[in-house]
């Protein structure tokens, strides 16, 4: 399509040079984030290639040692709970937000996506402030929240685009019917928008699950997530023992976010092919 | 609506139609109220901080009564300093002090000792003179000190702004700038402002011929690209910030690969040089430029640069006139989106960047961590979040782009 029906030879060039600059930045693009991926079996101490061996050694490090182990747990155990109260309390939002009645609509979006534009460093910054002076500073609830507000804006933003391929009838039709609200909720819509439900869900996973500013300065030494002791271990010693946990924490997003993906066009389903 | 039979006053109809839109209110209250509580507060703790300063103001309160009475502007008389020594023994036996010498240094650099001394001095003599206290602390025979311990004594400040623009009041009704060798925010404002505006345009010299490209391939294989360009997008700034650190080693691949070629001679210092910082950041943002871009690009008709080509034009003039205007709102939010992110990062320069290519993020986290001093860490941020929100609300108010709809 880049060549008309009858090139001129300046026109096989651009579009040469066009295909060579886009293979480079698609080289640039990719070909770091799988850096990591074969140092990480390396046995040698080293970040440097060739390889001195295959081993799973560092893996052993991350998987085995207290150090990695309680920083796995506490990342299981934040990321869960953070998804867990941003799914629900992000659903509510979207459904609210769905109805053309919901008033000031124009000051609560801003509002809601704020969280995603204000710099991450204010707002873990002022949390500590805030949470030292309440109490809530170095607990998992205070950790806890603070990412539900970092990750509820992807829940409310896939779950509103589900309910835009929603029909409203079909909520009137189950209180025609004389079902109660709730259990209109659960039984019609919520499996109808269960897919952009679960990609909320796994988007406010892996956005506690890869948060390390805020994590910084709300938790105390035994609150350390895997993050927070990937980038200390970056800032003090290199060890490849990162290229490992970054592989692993790689793997986990890339997996959960085409798992959303996914799930999201396919709740977006009649109302994005218009839209898109 | 209403004409519809309704069962029982409970149901969702009815709710609907009584209470209005109190009901869709009440679904998102709980998610705001959070908000509210959970970023809303912390910010305006945040940033309170910043024009909010009592330590001077609560630590002093004879020294205060006295300055009222003392009409003068320079030094003050006897009375005062009496009052300044029983304030500083009452601030000794409650252990707040330190934390009065630490703030009067913010103020005057390299004040805190000769607060202490004088303090030693007050607690060991009570009937000490104004002439003793001055030979321990020499400051304190300093008019300067004294405007610095006035402008202290009131609870609202504009200093720390002040500071955070180099700027601070040199009189009554003047302001100038601090000396040279205690200016340093303009010079880190600066420097962010460059590395953000860096780190755009290799973005946008990488990203407009990709977007461009991605539109003119068949569906199938623009979708493989669509992916390569989503994978870093989906991974973790930390993780690719890993990443680029192994990359960036003296004897990682890019200094092998760069050897290999022969584009250099020696191996070079990429970690901890603005290079490699840019470098980085420059892969973490791409997608970040690209997707608005691509998303434009697609609208575009191809008709419409048929017809240009067929009335005559040529194809830098089809492109210029008939393709840049159709794509620029996209060209310009990916290029603010970036802008803006690169404004607040923290991470990657924190890893990557040398000791002076730390950015606005850096100073704020160090202020905290380091030196305590929550007040400049307001003021940085204040600055921070006023230039970011200023540029978003212009991208969306001109540009349109609505992050909402983007996710």
């Amino acid at each position: 399509m880049l060549l008309s029906p009858y090139p001129t030879n300046a026109e096989r060039i651009r579009v040469a040079a066009l295909w060579f600059w886009c293979v480079l930045v698609l080289i640039f693009l990719v070909v770091p984030i799988f850096v990591p991926v074969p140092l990480s079996f390396n046995s040698g101490s080293f970040f440097t290639f060739p390889l001195a061996g295959v081993s799973t050694r560092w893996y052993e490090v991350v998987l085995g040692t207290p150090r990695w182990r309680a920083a796995i747990g506490n990342s299981l155990l934040i990321g869960s709970g953070t998804t867990i109260l941003a799914t629900v309390l992000g659903t509510l939002t979207a459904i609210g937000l769905s109805d053309p009645k919901f008033p000031g609509r124009r000051f609560v979006v801003p509002l809601l996506i704020s969280p995603l534009i204000v710099p991450v460093v204010v707002t873990a910054v002022g949390t500590y402030l805030f949470y030292a002076r309440i109490g809530l500073a170095n607990t998992y609830g205070g950790i806890i929240l603070a990412h539900t507000v970092l990750a509820s804006p992807f829940v409310v933003v896939t779950v509103s685009a589900s309910l835009a391929g929603f029909d409203r009838n079909l909520m009137r039709a189950t209180s025609i019917l004389g079902a109660k609200p709730l259990t209109g909720f659960l039984r019609v819509m919520l499996p109808l928008i269960l897919p952009g439900v679960l990609s909320g869900a796994a988007f406010a996973f892996v956005t506690s699950f890869d948060e390390v500013v805020v994590v910084q300065f709300l938790a105390n030494a035994q609150q350390r997530t895997l993050p927070l002791e990937m980038f200390t271990g970056l800032r003090e010693q290199l060890s490849p023992a990162i290229t490992a946990a970054a592989t692993l924490m790689m793997g986990l997003s890339i997996l959960l976010l085409i798992v959303a993906n996914l799930l999201a066009r396919r709740s977006r389903g009649k109302a994005g092919a218009e839209s898109e | 609506m209403s004409s519809i039979a309704m069962p029982t006053p409970k149901t969702w109809i009815s709710a609907r139609d009584h209470s209005d839109s109190l009901r869709p209110l009440a679904l998102a209250a709980p998610l705001l109220l959070l908000l509210l509580f959970s970023f809303g507060a912390p910010i305006v703790a945040l940033l309170s901080r910043a024009v909010y300063e009592p330590t001077i103001a609560n630590a002093l309160p004879h020294t205060i009564a006295a300055l009222r009475q003392d009409s003068g502007a320079g030094v003050p008389d006897e009375t005062v300093f009496r009052a300044f020594a029983t304030d500083l023994k009452d601030g000794q036996a409650a252990g707040t002090v330190y934390e009065l010498a630490k703030n009067l240094n913010t103020r005057l650099p390299g004040v805190r000792s000769q607060v202490l001394r004088v303090t030693r001095l007050a607690a060991q003599d009570p009937a000490a003179t104004k002439e003793a206290m001055i030979k321990a602390a020499p400051m304190l025979g300093e008019e300067k000190s004294w405007s610095a311990i006035r402008a202290g004594t009131n609870r609202f400040t504009s200093f720390f702004l002040l500071s955070a623009f180099d700027l601070r009041w040199t009189g009554q009704w003047t302001i100038g700038t601090v000396p040279a060798d205690q200016a340093v925010f303009l010079r880190v404002f600066g420097r962010t402002f460059l590395i953000a505006t860096l780190v755009t345009l290799a973005t946008l010299a990488l990203a407009f011929p990709l977007a461009y490209l991605m539109t003119n391939l068949r569906p199938a294989i623009a979708s493989i690209v669509l992916v390569l360009v989503l994978l870093p997008f989906w991974t973790s700034i930390l993780v690719r910030t890993a990443a680029w650190t192994v990359i960036l080693q003296k004897y990682g691949i890019l200094n092998d690969l760069m050897l290999w070629l022969g584009v250099t001679s020696d191996r070079i210092e990429l970690m901890y040089s603005r290079t490699g910082l840019i470098i980085a950041m420059t892969h973490i943002q791409l997608p970040f430029t690209l997707l608005p871009i691509y998303s434009v690009m697609r609208s575009v008709q191809p008709s419409q640069l048929r017809a240009a080509q067929s009335l005559g034009g040529r194809p830098f003039t089809v492109f210029r006139r008939i393709y840049l205007p159709q794509v620029m709102p996209g060209v310009l939010a990916g290029c603010l989106l970036t802008f803006i992110l690169c404004l607040g990062y923290y991470i990657t320069p924190v890893l990557i960047g040398g000791a002076s290519d730390q950015l606005i993020s850096n100073f704020i986290a160090n202020y905290v961590n380091a030196e305590l001093n929550w007040e400049m860490a307001a003021a940085l941020s204040f600055v921070l979040l006023a230039s970011t929100l200023g540029l978003y609300i212009t991208m969306t108010r001109y540009l349109g782009l609505d992050l909402f709809k983007m996710g």
